[in-house]
């Protein structure tokens, strides 16, 4: 493949389709309390704890540019380096797999699934297989996909969707936790004890117990990468728990979704990456789990390893010169954390497994800009900028807002904001004009008089919570000329 | 005051007063302009100024911003130095200007662009940066908290230049704010097309504003303040809003 070929646009997924635009969902998000809570409290937790580690750090910056050009450097020579990637498993004895779609991708990994026969599969937490929709693709036919990460767990068992990359069930607090393990675990395997209370230690323990007769019993596991290093044919799993080891060391047969942004030239690149991956996303020093494999080996771990490269959309993101940035994500999701919108809407309002910041770049150029959210993510963002602030690789996600912002103006072609956009263009690309337009304001302020205005007529979105500033009844330009004559040109 | 507290002499700027700010705040530039000629600059006003183009550009209009960038460069490339009271008009200058000229391939006006946006300096750039100063002689007897807008923070990086200027302030009880750092939820037309995000932010802000204790909030944007404002005029909150400029114009003689 060649890197500036445009792929496929994902298609929308199933799940997520007729989702309202943005604006509408986040209404409904704002008015749920719990959550508002709920969220509050855990974006400001993991806020705090990066800001410290992250401050620990005096090469901060110089890790930061480290990160983003060892992504440049794969992104800019993509086939080159997937090639070579391909090259490295199969010589350590990997299958490598390559995927167009989500539809391709799955349909793989089920015949790895038939192949070895079994009903069942045991999950590493994953974005990639999240976004292909791998559990419903399995479900579907008839193979049962056990999510181990215990977010992943509380969401799968819930029958929820995630709202979080890092935490998908940042949503729930400890007492809903409490109430899903009760209610849900005896359908799917080991029961929640009866006298089970919401204390973190035994909610633990509660599914600690539930997961392990199925690592112990699972004959084939499914994971994603975070990494994937070109030169060595490694794939990186990142992780807090342990689970996701388990998987990664128990069953015969591993497959691993990896999406083809992953790859990393060199082994040496894993050094910044490792460095600003747990601080930006836990707010931890080092995360407790990092397991590594390159292919299979005699006796020791997975015998039948499979690797699927999965596009889905990207090479079309990678085509273009300013969205290409958003292929360097490394899913840390410290964007999210720091964002005042995702903070008071949570991620369910953004359509899609990729929420907040980086999903409102990202989930537009994957699936293009036809529906309904799509069409409003690049608007869902007041520009504040702390994200491009926290992000890693030092995505510009603000600049990639307003790129995307564009786009969506030249698919809609004539709205009446284009025309209004247009008028204002015309008015103040000329200051006699403009001041022509400015004496509607002060005859406003005169009329007024200094009263405080409390609705205005088509300008509800603003006055149904907010006051109005009162226009003044002479312009600065006014006095100026009044007070200082045509002194100045 | 002394000779010595007059650091503007001989400093010829341009006040770029931004087309919000000349319609709706005037109040603010004239500040500023009392302000800066308080301090020995000679203050000049072209009039042939318009808009930055950051409604246009940042609503997915950059195209339709061309127009005013070319104007902005015209009226401004003669000046050593152009202020303007808008952490976010000068952001737009510094950072959006040159990519919208990029964009239209137009070599020629990038060079005068590339030449022209970096002496266009927020107001607590000018005044600490240029002019060294961050006593500038006010007085403001008041209980002031600081709101940092997003576009002067994260864009322009100002740090802490406006609240040296605020700390240097006699009679102020300035206290502060917490999270400050957190955006108020205005955002540009985001305050219109995502309104209910929009003032939940902006409800944030302003019981943590409340909770200061402060009569007066204070801000370096005017847009970020009709937002913040305009929620705690509605809830009566017994907060009122001014502009740093105005603030730092403020004297015993001729109080804000
Ligand atoms: S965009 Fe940056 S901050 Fe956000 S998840 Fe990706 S790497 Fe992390």
């Amino acid at each position: 493949m060649t890197t500036t070929t445009p792929g496929p646009v994902q298609q929308t997924s199933l799940v997520f389709v007729g989702m309202p635009k943005f604006p509408t969902a986040a209404r409904e998000a704002l008015a749920n309390t719990q959550q508002r809570r709920n969220l509050r409290h855990a974006t400001h937790t993991i806020r705090d704890k990066r800001a410290r580690v992250v401050a620990e750090v005096p090469e901060w910056e110089a890790l930061r540019v480290a990160g983003a050009e060892a992504k440049d450097e794969a992104l800019a020579h993509l086939g080159d380096y997937l090639e070579q990637l391909e090259a490295s498993l199969t010589a350590n004895g990997a299958t490598v797999h390559w995927a167009r779609d989500a539809a391709e991708a799955n349909a793989i990994v089920l015949g790895i699934v038939r192949d070895q026969q079994v009903d069942e599969v045991v999950k590493v937490k994953s974005m990639a297989t999240q976004e292909i929709e791998l559990n419903e693709a399995l479900e579907a036919a008839g193979v049962n996909a056990w999510e181990t990460d215990l977010a992943e767990l509380i969401v799968q068992l819930g029958h929820d969707r995630p709202s979080h990359i890092l935490v998908p069930a940042i949503h729930r607090n400890r007492s809903e936790v409490r109430d899903i393990f009760r209610r849900e675990m005896a359908a799917v395997g080991r029961p929640a004890p009866e006298d089970l209370t919401d204390e973190p230690a035994r909610l633990a323990e509660a599914a600690r117990l539930h997961l392990r007769e199925k690592f112990l019993r699972a004959k084939v596991a499914v994971s994603g990468a975070n990494f994937a290093v070109a030169e060595t044919g490694t794939l990186v799993v990142v992780e807090s728990e342990g689970n996701g080891r388990m998987c990664l060391t128990l069953p015969e047969t591993l497959v691993t979704v990896v999406g083809i942004e992953k790859v990393l030239p060199r082994w040496d690149d894993l050094a910044p990456m490792l460095q600003l991956l747990p601080r930006s996303s836990t707010g931890e020093r080092m995360n407790p789990y990092t397991t590594m494999w390159s292919g299979a080996h005699d006796g020791d771990g997975p015998q039948d390893v499979h690797v699927v490269l999965l596009d889905n959309g990207r090479s079309h993101v990678l085509a273009d010169r300013v969205g290409r940035q958003a292929l360097r994500c490394i899913r840390c999701s410290a964007c999210l954390n720091v964002c005042p919108v995702y903070e008071r809407t949570g991620g369910h309002a953004y359509g899609s497994v990729y929420p907040g910041p980086i999903g409102a770049v990202l989930n537009p150029q994957l699936r293009g800009t036809t529906s309904e959210v799509d069409k409003s993510l690049p608007y869902a963002s007041s520009l504040c900028g702390a994200c491009f602030d926290a992000c890693p690789v030092r995505i510009d996600i603000p600049e990639l807002l307003v790129e995307l912002r564009g786009r969506v103006v030249e698919q809609e072609g004539r709205t009446a904001e284009s025309a209004a956009m247009a008028a204002a263009a015309w008015v103040l690309s000329d200051p006699k004009r403009l001041a022509a337009a400015q004496r509607a304001a002060t005859t406003a302020g005169r009329v007024i008089g200094g009263r405080t205005v409390r609705a205005v007529p088509g300008l509800g979105a603003w006055t149904d919570a907010r006051d109005v500033p009162t226009p003044p009844t002479e312009t600065f330009r006014q006095w100026w000329a009044r007070e200082r004559g045509q002194g100045s040109r | 005051m002394s000779a010595l507290a007059r650091p503007g002499t001989d400093l010829r700027v341009a006040l770029f007063a931004t087309c919000f700010n000349d319609t709706m705040w005037p109040d603010t530039l004239k500040a500023t302009v009392r302000l800066l000629e308080r301090l020995g600059c000679t203050v000049e006003f072209p009039q042939a100024q318009t808009c930055c183009g950051q409604m246009l550009t940042n609503t997915g209009y950059g195209a339709k911003a061309l127009p005013l960038v070319r104007r902005f460069v015209d009226v401004f490339e003669g000046y050593d130095a152009v202020v303007a009271p808008s952490g976010s008009c000068v952001g737009s200058v510094r950072h959006q200007h040159r990519g919208i000229v990029e964009l239209a391939g137009d070599d020629r006006l990038a060079s005068r662009v590339e030449h022209t946006v970096p002496k266009v300096l927020e107001l607590s750039e000018l005044l600490v940066d240029v002019l060294g100063v961050t006593d500038v002689g006010a007085w403001f007897p008041h209980r002031v908290t600081y709101h940092p807008t997003c576009h002067s923070l994260r864009m322009l990086r100002v740090g802490d230049r406006p609240l040296q200027l605020l700390r240097a302030v006699r009679g102020i009880d300035l206290v502060e704010l917490p999270g400050a750092t957190e955006c108020c939820g205005f955002g540009g037309t985001f305050a219109m097309k995502n309104a209910d995000v929009s003032v939940a932010m902006g409800s944030d802000k302003a019981r943590a504003v409340v909770g200061t204790g402060a009569e007066v909030l204070v801000a370096g944007d005017n847009s970020c303040l009709a937002h913040i404002g305009g929620i705690l005029g509605r809830q009566r909150a017994g907060v009122r809003h001014l502009h740093l400029a105005e603030v730092l114009a403020s004297t015993e003689e001729d109080p804000a």
